[in-house]
């Protein structure tokens, strides 16, 4: 059943609204409207609709629109034009009591930095949808006890939210939206002030909550594993606009590699995935013990045509080919120093992944991996762009 | 050129003022009268309270305000024993408490005139635009030229130096309750907007207790200001210690001048750290 559904929505920041708009028409880009108009475009002509029980993520780059339309939904921010229909109703329609009735009872927001109010305690935080509603003291404790209680917080209900780790804060975050009980969670990149560890616990706990209680729920993100971990569907945006709209599997097997890459120079800089996330085991050749025809064994062995070279400390020497190896096999050799080539990059393992694209596209071998000279991996194209798209399958893991 | 200048004859700058401030005062001489009366009335009640209490008794709660508003530290209730033990000891108690009556009224009154302004300021980009010259306006002013309002609409006394007071006083807690409620994190009003919150829930449940510090900073300054003027004051009657540094201004009686220019600032340091206290103490 259609939960929300988004018409033609625009919205623009500023004055000279009706120019702004001619020039987006016109395909203009959006720096330039701003350089000749100062009006910002925050959504353009956004359209979709958002089933009951999905969960529906919108991603794209900073700046892109996503926080204006989240904020379009529950007319925090007024639109231009267009029409949102919650529940069949239009909300661009209604008057201020109406819109407020709709706030308490049928959506509430999580907030990327938690949106908890400082002076009051984690009960009093939780209890506040429940008080502006005017409902009875002790039917909201209750039911804000509860609330805390289903996220495993009722003994911290005295602290104040400066008193809790950030992961439990954002617990209090949701206990504070569910006590509500709404139909639809708007959740403007909730997680994404979260560390790696306690953001996958919160995503898997959304996943459970969305079993267990079928709320409608949109998902705020600019990381694609997020996206592609909670969301039944994703909408993507670049400058206001929604260019796709579809599953994870949709989008990953249609434009991919471009899109991938757009992400990627989205992608929060720290949360990112390093170089080690995507590098795989290196097949490896030791220079002081192996000759060529223990090299020509492995990697028949292991179906390969190179190996990096290493010594007995395991420090990365270089790497031999399939071919040379051969060659000197041929002749006798012993060692296979005499072939050994070293014009292969390194990075090492605690790079960003976006960091070494560049390299990667560029160089013709693989990439090793080092930490500290010795070697620990490998870079191989195909593997680390499949491996943006899926690393939490854990496919590439490869230790 | 300067005959230029002088063909146009002197504007009636001085003669306009006058007669708005006649008609002012002639057509609402009654509510003057009585904020002026009942002011007095008020203001001398609640003297005559402050010099019933035994002086020793009065020291000892300051100093034991001071001493809990502190966090429990000896320094403010130790300065304000022997502080106070000296104006009492350089006869000074009544006019103390003349001063303090007078500040009390002032503050308050500024304060119960000043947040809710500030509160419209932080609403309305309008109201920011028209009031804020307002404030600079006031604050560029010379205090005693409040006093020039204030004897045409009451007279002399305690009452025209509580107004002028007042006026002088304002612009601090409005300033700062503007800024404190404006500087309330985005995301918390936003919070207080998605739940369903109305203007005033949000304003008493979320803005000011969130602005709070902010201004009580504000009320702070207000306090000391209305001091300052109430000194000033003491040139249109007002009593207190204003009036013992003026008389002796004018006697030229440096000794006695010093006495109670000293009172003044024990006084002062003295409502500066309890006001600062009290606004550190939940935070
Ligand atoms: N109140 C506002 N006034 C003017 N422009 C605004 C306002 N809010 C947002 N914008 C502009 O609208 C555009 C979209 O902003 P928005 O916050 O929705 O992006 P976002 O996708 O959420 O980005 P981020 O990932 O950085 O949070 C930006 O260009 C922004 O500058
Ligand atoms: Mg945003």
């Amino acid at each position: 059943m259609e939960k929300i559904k988004v018409q033609h929505v625009t919205k623009i920041f500023g004055k000279h609204i009706t120019n702004a708009l001619k020039l987006v028409e016109e395909k203009k880009s959006k720096t330039e409207i701003l350089e000749k108009t100062g009006a910002t475009i925050g959504v353009y002509d956004a359209n979709f609709t958002v089933n009951e029980g999905e969960i529906f993520v919108i991603m794209g780059l900073s700046g892109s629109g996503k926080s204006t339309l989240v904020r379009l939904l529950n007319n925090l921010i007024e639109t231009t034009s267009g029409s949102i229909y919650i529940d069949g109703e239009d909300i661009s329609k209604m008057n201020k009591q109406q819109l407020r009735k709709i706030r308490r009872e049928k959506m509430s927001m999580v907030f990327q930095n938690f949106g908890l109010f400082p002076q009051r305690t984690v009960l009093a935080n939780t209890e506040y949808g429940l008080e502006v509603r005017g409902i009875p003291k002790e039917e909201r404790r209750l039911k804000a006890e509860k609330a805390l209680d289903n996220a495993g917080l009722l003994p911290y209900k005295d602290q104040y939210p400066s008193q809790l780790s950030g992961g439990m804060q954002q617990r209090v975050g949701l206990a504070r939206a569910l006590a509500n009980d709404p139909d639809i969670l708007l959740m403007d990149e909730a997680f994404s002030a979260l560390d790696p560890l306690i953001r996958k616990e919160m995503q898997d706990e959304l996943l459970d909550l969305q079993q267990k209680v079928k709320k409608t729920i949109i998902f705020i993100t600019h990381d694609l594993n997020e996206a592609l971990r909670i969301g039944d569907r994703i909408a993507l945006m670049k400058d206001g606009k929604i260019i796709q709209i579809g599953t994870g599997e949709e989008i990953l097997t249609n434009p991919a590699n471009d899109y991938v890459k757009t992400f990627l120079e989205d992608v929060d800089r720290s949360k990112v995935l390093t170089v080690e996330n995507a590098m795989i085991r290196p097949i490896t050749v030791n220079i002081e013990l192996d000759g060529p025809k223990v090299a020509l064994q492995r990697m028949r062995e292991e179906e390969v045509s190179v190996l990096l070279a290493i010594d007995k400390k395991r420090a990365f020497k270089g790497y031999i080919t399939a071919d040379d190896a051969l060659e000197a096999a041929k002749r006798g050799e012993k060692s296979v120093v005499s072939f050994l080539k070293t014009d292969m990059p390194t990075v090492p393992k605690d790079m960003l992944i976006q960091d070494v694209l560049g390299l990667i596209s560029e160089s013709p071998t693989p990439i090793a991996v080092v930490n500290e000279n010795k070697l620990v991996g490998v870079l191989i194209r195909g593997v680390v762009i499949q491996s943006l798209a899926s690393e939490t399958e854990g496919v590439t893991k490869d230790e | 050129m300067s005959k230029m200048l002088d063909s146009i004859p002197t504007l009636p700058v001085a003669d306009t003022v006058e007669n708005v401030m006649d008609w002012l005062t002639g057509s609402f001489s009654p509510l003057f009268d009585f904020v002026q009366n009942g002011g007095k009335t008020a203001m001398e009640f609640i003297t005559g309270m402050l010099v019933a209490i035994p002086p020793v008794v009065f020291i000892l709660m300051i100093a034991l305000i001071a001493f809990f508003a502190t966090k429990r530290k000896f320094g403010l209730a130790i300065f304000s024993i022997v502080g106070l033990f000296y104006i009492y000891n350089q006869g000074l108690w009544d006019e103390l408490m003349n001063t303090i009556t007078l500040v009390i009224f002032a503050s308050i009154i500024a304060i119960i005139i000043g947040i809710p302004i500030g509160i419209l300021m932080s609403k309305s980009s309008v109201a920011e635009a028209i009031i804020k010259p307002i404030l600079d306006f006031m604050q560029t002013m010379p205090g005693f030229v409040y006093l020039i309002p204030a004897v045409a609409f009451f007279g002399i006394g305690v009452v025209p130096g509580v107004f002028a007071s007042v006026i002088f006083a304002l612009p601090p807690t409005v300033r700062f309750t503007n800024l404190g409620i404006r500087q309330v994190p985005k995301e918390l009003v936003e919070a207080a907007d998605s739940y369903g919150s109305t203007g005033w829930q949000k304003l008493l449940k979320v803005e000011l207790p969130l602005a709070r510090s902010t201004i009580m900073a504000g009320i702070n300054q207000t306090v000391l200001l209305s001091l300052s003027m109430v000194v000033i004051a003491s040139m249109i009657g007002a009593p207190g210690l204003g009036r013992e540094v003026l008389s002796a201004l004018q006697r030229a009686q440096v000794g006695n001048g010093f006495v109670a220019g000293l009172s003044l600032v024990v006084f002062a340091i003295i409502i500066d750290r309890l006001t600062q206290s009290l606004n550190k103490k939940k935070s």
